[in-house]
């Protein structure tokens, strides 16, 4: 991945409001990496799926703080970091599993699987009370090489 | 995200527009609920045509629907799915349950 071209981190409160906010504003800053528009539309579902998670899940019960970095690299790809302080994951492995939920019938247990096959890389560290950082990669097929 | 529907002999059609993620989807899904209720169809089609976006809050709506449907009897199918929303609902599996066109 070697050289960051470019970055940003926005912070923005748990609130539902926010996910379109947050996977429009990581797809407009992939952009500048001139991807198809279905590598486009797979960052913006795989962030959706990850900010959801943090209201949804993380911050079950309250309201609390999210992050997300953008990162672009030399070689066009785009890595994404998604971090809350919420009530965290007990068994990271169980809930990456297909069809895995703790949401009821609101939720399908996929998102994680989303964010695997949307993604070329996707690494999930959490500490239960602690909070959640999903970090995801994607090799972007520039459709010009500058 | 708006919600419409247009009914003709025993078949209803639902017409989902704009960005369906968790935000939309209890909206969404009280919506179709109540249209499901009050018609009682034959047969559901879901126009997925005007969705700019889809994740998997969408796919726990779809087969919320799906079961809502089986529960009177009624027949459900997806028209005009985006690619987007194709990619999604497929990586589920639910094309496997519901007939997506
Ligand atoms: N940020 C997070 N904080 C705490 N728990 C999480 C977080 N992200 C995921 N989880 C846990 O992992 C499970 C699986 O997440 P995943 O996104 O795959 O499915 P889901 O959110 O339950 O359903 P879907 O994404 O299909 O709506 C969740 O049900 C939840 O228990
Ligand atoms: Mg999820």
């Amino acid at each position: 991945m070697k050289n960051i071209i470019n970055e940003f981190t926005v912070r923005f409160p748990s609130r539902s409001a926010n996910e379109s906010f947050a996977r429009s504003a990581a797809a407009a800053f992939v952009a500048q990496l001139d991807p198809t528009v279905e590598e486009l539309y797979d960052i913006k579902t795989a962030v959706s799926e990850a900010v959801t998670n943090c209201i949804v899940h993380g911050y079950r019960d309250t309201l609390g703080s999210i992050s997300m970095t953008v990162r672009l690299y030399e070689n066009g790809t785009a890595e994404i970091i998604v971090r809350d302080r919420g009530c965290g994951i007990d068994d990271v492995k169980l809930a990456r599993e297909p069809m895995f939920t703790t949401g009821g019938a609101d939720r399908s247990g996929m998102g994680f699987t989303i964010m695997e096959s949307f993604m070329d890389k996707l690494s999930v560290r959490s500490v239960a009370g602690w909070g959640t950082t999903v970090k995801m990669s994607k090799r972007l097929t520039r459709r010009e090489a500058k | 995200m708006t919600v419409n529907h247009s009914l003709s002999d025993g078949l209803v059609r639902i017409e989902l527009q704009g960005e369906l993620g968790h935000h939309e989807a209890i909206t969404a899904m009280q919506r179709i609920n109540e249209i499901i209720e009050v018609h009682l169809p034959r047969r559901v089609q879901l126009d997925l045509a005007g969705l700019s976006f889809m994740d998997s809050s969408g796919i726990a709506v779809v087969m919320r629907t799906l079961r809502g449907c089986r529960d009177i009897g009624a027949a459900l199918s997806l028209q005009g799915t985006p690619q987007q929303a194709r990619r999604v609902l497929s990586a589920a599996g639910v094309d496997k349950v519901v007939d997506i066109k």
